[in-house]
């Protein structure tokens, strides 16, 4: 009995860092302590320290609303996420840790002939690389979602929707936890409170960091800094094609569960799931203007509430338990940008705007393999940061102009 | 409400009220090269501090204007009407 009241540690606390690593990774998010976690895995790489400049997990890696689907636009971006939920198909063993991943169904409500239009391309994108998903009407959709208002008495009424039974909701704090604890395991550093303020080089190639514990030597950098990519990549003199912006999402009381599906409707910019507690979790649009405040703003949750009673009137006098904001690091093209830069030895993760979150196990695969190899995995090529400088973008407006 | 912007012909206003158009770059000369193109078009300094940025008083005048803008704290510094 008294065993449930010692304090299990997840990771080690280290005191001291050492002088130097082989890889010093900046960001201790999801896509930081997952390129760790493949770098031990897959690779042996074990001399490896992972730098987050707050507590682990103190970025979007805990603030964003859990969705991860494949259902994209481009085939480059469709495959790439589809490797990506396969991977979290698997994690949970993997990790040996429960992530409570509920593949429940995620639908893309299509309220016009536009909106029916950009859901059967996706679908036909989706079919050709054997990704489950469909145009379905309302019959089916009633079917899956009886709670929805689907009746032509509202403004947007509901006309199909594109449906992808295999997308899912997680639990993001047990995806950051369980890396970390396998990161770990595999003998990998931990430094929470460890900024990175400097990237140091010669001759065009990375040779180390300094942070606010002072300087480390390494042959390999990788910032996963998500919203702040742009700030430590200014460190190595690396511009980058991103603008900063806040991205909110609200919970209300628990309720009843009613809600087994996911609601997305691009027209009215918000998407609803109901969590394991019971409690909605509704999410919008980015804000418009770039910023690193993190408060949350009344504008969104008036925005963001409303549209939710279109589909779901019945939550009319549900009370807001908790509002919240991260930052996202947008890209003009709504594609990451993975991999290379000109700096030797400096590689990034960034570009991730609001949808960075499911690709975690297959960015942290990518990036591992291309730190071990030296080659750029060919799952990743097209998203390298030179597609802005040849004007070879990978536009995913499509699937990902609203967030999640 | 999240922050207030003075439109130079309104007045102080709810920042929902204007369209952001960004930050204010530097156009290239004539006959950019791809690169020189690119950068324009995609590449952005994305600052946390002071910013100049151009705004658009969507719900208002209609006017394009420029604001200087502290990122980390959204406190607009300044407002004027182009040259
Ligand atoms: C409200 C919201 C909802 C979202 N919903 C979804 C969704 O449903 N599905 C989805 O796929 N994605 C979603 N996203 C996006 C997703 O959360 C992010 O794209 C993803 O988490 C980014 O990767 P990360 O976890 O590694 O980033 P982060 O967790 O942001 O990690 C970056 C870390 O870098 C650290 N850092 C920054 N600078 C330094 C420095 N100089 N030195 C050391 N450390 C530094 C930061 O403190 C931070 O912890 C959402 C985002 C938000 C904000």
């Amino acid at each position: 009995m008294k065993d449930i009241f010692r304090v299990r540690r997840m990771w080690r606390p280290r005191s001291e860092l050492k002088p130097r690593y082989d890889v010093v990774i900046v960001g201790g998010g999801t896509h930081g302590l997952a390129t760790a976690y493949y770098l031990a895995k897959n690779h042996g790489i074990t001399n490896v320290a992972v730098l987050e400049k707050s507590y682990i997990g103190s970025g979007a890696a805990g603030r964003n609303t859990t969705i991860i689907r494949a259902n994209y636009r481009t085939p480059e971006g469709a495959e790439f996420y589809k490797k990506s939920v396969e991977l979290y198909e698997e994690l949970g063993a993997d990790l040996d840790f429960n992530l409570l991943f509920s593949q429940q169904g995620h639908l893309t409500l299509a309220h016009s002939d536009r909106g029916i239009i950009t859901a059967t391309e996706r679908a036909e994108v989706n079919q050709l690389l054997g990704i489950d998903s469909r145009v379905i009407g309302r019959d089916e959709i009633r079917e899956l979602c009886p709670e929805m208002d689907l009746s032509d008495d509202v403004t947007w009424p509901v006309m199909a929707a594109l449906y992808h039974p295999r997308g899912g909701i997680i639990r993001h704090d047990a995806v950051v936890w369980g890396y970390a604890r396998g990161v770990d395991r595999r003998g990998i550093e931990i430094h929470p409170y460890t900024e990175v303020t400097g990237i140091d080089r010669e001759n065009g190639r990375v040779t180390g960091v300094q942070t606010n514990r002072g300087p480390i030597s390494c042959g390999t950098v990788i910032s996963a800094t998500a919203g702040w990519s742009t700030l430590v990549c200014d460190l190595a003199d690396v511009p980058l094609p991103i603008t900063t912006h806040i991205l909110q999402a609200f919970v209300t009381e628990p309720m009843k569960p009613f809600l087994d599906v996911i609601i997305v409707s691009s027209q009215m910019h918000v998407y609803i799931s109901q969590t394991d507690r019971g409690e909605f979790l509704i999410g919008a649009e980015i804000e418009p203007y770039t910023t690193y405040r993190g408060t949350s703003t009344f504008p969104f949750l008036e925005f963001a509430a409303r549209h939710t009673l279109e589909l779901f009137p019945q939550l009319e006098r549900v009370k807001v338990l908790r509002q919240w904001t991260g930052l996202c690091d947008v890209s003009p093209d709504y594609s990451p940008i993975l991999g290379k830069t000109e700096v030797e030895g400096f590689h990034v993760s960034a570009g991730w705007g609001t949808y960075g979150f499911k690709a975690a196990p297959i960015v942290g695969t990518t990036l591992a393999e291309l730190v071990a190899t030296g080659d750029t995995p060919a799952l990743i090529q097209p998203f390298e940061l030179e597609r802005f400088y040849t004007d070879t973008l990978v536009s995913e407006v499509a699937a990902a102009a609203v967030s999640h | 409400m999240s922050f207030l912007l003075a439109c130079p012909n309104c007045g102080p206003r709810d920042v929902n009220e204007f369209h952001c158009q960004g930050e204010v770059t530097i156009r290239p000369k004539a006959s950019p090269s791809r690169r020189e193109l690119s950068e324009y078009l995609y590449f952005r300094r994305n600052v946390a501090g002071v910013q100049r940025e151009w705004w658009y008083h969507r719900m208002g005048c209609e006017a394009w204007f420029l604001a200087e803008r502290d990122t980390r704290t959204n406190e607009v510094l300044s407002t004027e009407l182009p040259e």
